[in-house]
């Protein structure tokens, strides 16, 4: 099956930084990308890039086959985005919103209802529907955030830290959640919580400096980390990636 | 959590009118959300009043006009105008959800368009809502009511000016306070830029050209001659023309500055 993410080389330059440096991804469905990178490496700016959010610099971005930069609106319909943060309009009730959102993406009456109530009931939002947002919880933020992005149903999910914030048991649901929805979609998620990504992801990328520095599997990615080192090696492996200051498994120094 | 079903479907698609309405209708409904609408349309018709009945000297020009009424607002919407206009896209960037809204499927133009049409409403109803004064007129005397109603057209038009340029300067900056101030001195000095005191300085020692030109680009001289009731087509084509401008440009600062 042909890749519901396609990007090609993606550059961004703000003025004089280089943020991110020739990002190649393709995301087939039924693959939770994990996102991973130190703070500053180029995570957010590659999934805004990916959204459309910003434009980039050079490269180029095709969503379930559509041309981002030749055919935008069409191809925003492909996906749901949780932004950094999961920002919304503060004075609005979780009802209200998702229902700003359902007309967003074009359901109407009967179906727009269904599809608000489909989307309460996924992340367990039934307890505070009414309240204004600005007077939520990060948590619920956080999963009014996730409602919005899930609410057309979308094959492609692309969501920034979906659980920042979250407690542990928050964090487990959400997660079996994005298990559940990844059977037949592609989602990129980015996190800085290494298990999450063992816990969800299928396919693990590092990305440093505006690179990509490792592409594979969780397992794969773990296997990196020298024998020696029996606890939180995919820990070990990220500091190996993106510092270069610790030792890998060749026993050597990067 | 319940069990999500595995149907995948992409939004509908709608037409530019149908986006344009749902960017619309979220953005005026955000203004009953908070005491903004409320508190503007108190403001707005007390100021309205006062000026008109206090400072207008409505009742001592023994004339059934609304020229006093009319003659305040281009000074009202100076800084009432700003006060709707700073939020609109100032506090998308201050919240975060102009990422959110620039990755729905909206074009910049449909987000531009509805948000600013939505403002314009917004001030034209705080402007229907001084009828009384209408009525009172009338019923005082026997005023030219074709005369009050391009008046009243020329008011909305200015105030559709106004929020166009304020909305632009909103896309500007994160900071609505900054917003504010300079929106208001951008309407003030499109305002001031035909106002006579103004040209008779100029006239003393600018070329010709450049007063003429003030003054036709100024909303001063378009307002007051729409204010006495002429429709003159370039007064109107003026006011339809800034907004068109202010709103292009708006489209552009907003690519622009989305990120920062």
């Amino acid at each position: 099956m042909a890749s519901r993410i396609v990007a090609k080389k993606l550059e961004k330059r703000f003025g004089h930084i280089h943020a991110v440096r020739g990002i190649d991804l393709e995301v087939p469905a039924g693959q939770v990308l994990g996102f991973l990178g130190p703070n500053g490496a180029g995570k957010s700016t590659t999934m805004r890039m990916i959204t459309g959010f910003l434009e980039p610099t050079s490269g180029t971005v095709e969503l379930e086959g559509i041309s981002l930069a030749d055919n935008p609106i069409a191809a925003k319909r492909t996906f749901g985005y949780l932004p950094e943060g999961a920002p919304a309009y503060p004075d609005m009730t979780v009802e209200e919103f998702l229902a700003f959102i359902a007309q967003a993406r074009g359901f109407r009456g009967r179906d727009a209802k269904d599809r608000v109530e489909r989307s309460i009931g996924r992340v367990n939002l039934q307890g505070v529907r009414k309240q204004a947002f600005e007077t939520l919880s990060k948590g619920y933020k956080r999963r009014t955030g996730l409602a919005q992005a899930l609410l057309h149903d979308p094959g492609i999910l692309i969501l920034d830290e979906p659980t920042d914030g979250l407690d542990p048991n928050q964090k487990f649901e959400v997660r079996e959640l994005i298990k559940e929805l990844g059977g037949d979609r592609a989602i990129v998620l980015s996190t800085h919580i290494l298990e999450e990504v063992e816990a969800v992801c299928t396919r693990a990328i590092v990305i440093n400096k505006g690179q990509i520095m490792f592409d594979g599997t969780p397992a794969e990615m773990e296997a990196r980390a020298p024998r020696e080192v029996t606890k939180n090696r995919m820990d070990h492996v990220f500091r190996m990636i993106t510092t270069g200051d610790v030792a890998d498994a060749k026993g050597g120094r990067r | 959590m319940t069990k999500a079903p595995s149907t995948i479907t992409t939004g509908i698609e709608m037409s530019a009118a149908k986006r344009i309405a749902v960017v619309f209708r979220r953005e005026f409904r955000s203004y009953f959300q908070t005491p903004l609408a409320a508190v503007f349309l108190v403001i707005f018709l007390f100021l309205a009043g006062f000026f008109t009945f206090n400072m207008g000297n409505f009742y001592e020009r023994n004339n059934s006009d609304l020229r006093p009424f009319f003659e305040f607002h281009p000074w009202l919407y100076v800084f009432l105008v700003p006060a709707v206009s700073m939020r609109l896209w100032a506090e998308e960037r201050r919240t975060g959800t102009i990422e959110l809204i620039m990755t729905l499927p909206f074009g910049v133009s449909d987000l531009v368009i509805g948000k600013f049409l939505a403002a314009w409403a917004f001030t034209t109803l705080a402007l229907s809502l001084t009828f009384p004064v209408w009525i009172t007129v009338s019923w005082l005397g026997n005023p030219d009511h074709g005369t009050i109603v391009v008046a009243y057209i020329a008011s909305a038009l200015l105030g559709g000016a106004f929020l166009a340029v304020g909305s632009f300067v909103s896309a500007l900056t994160k900071n609505q306070v900054i917003a504010f101030v300079l929106c208001a001195v951008a309407c003030f000095v499109l305002l001031l830029a035909g106002f006579p005191a103004v040209l008779d300085y100029l006239r003393g020692w600018a070329p010709r050209g450049v007063v003429e030109g003030l003054a036709s680009s100024s909303a001063f001289s378009h307002y007051d001659s729409m204010m006495r009731g002429v429709i003159d087509l370039r007064d109107l084509l003026y006011f339809l023309l800034v907004i068109a401008a202010f709103l292009v440009i708006n489209v552009f600062t907003i690519d622009w500055k989305k990120s920062d």
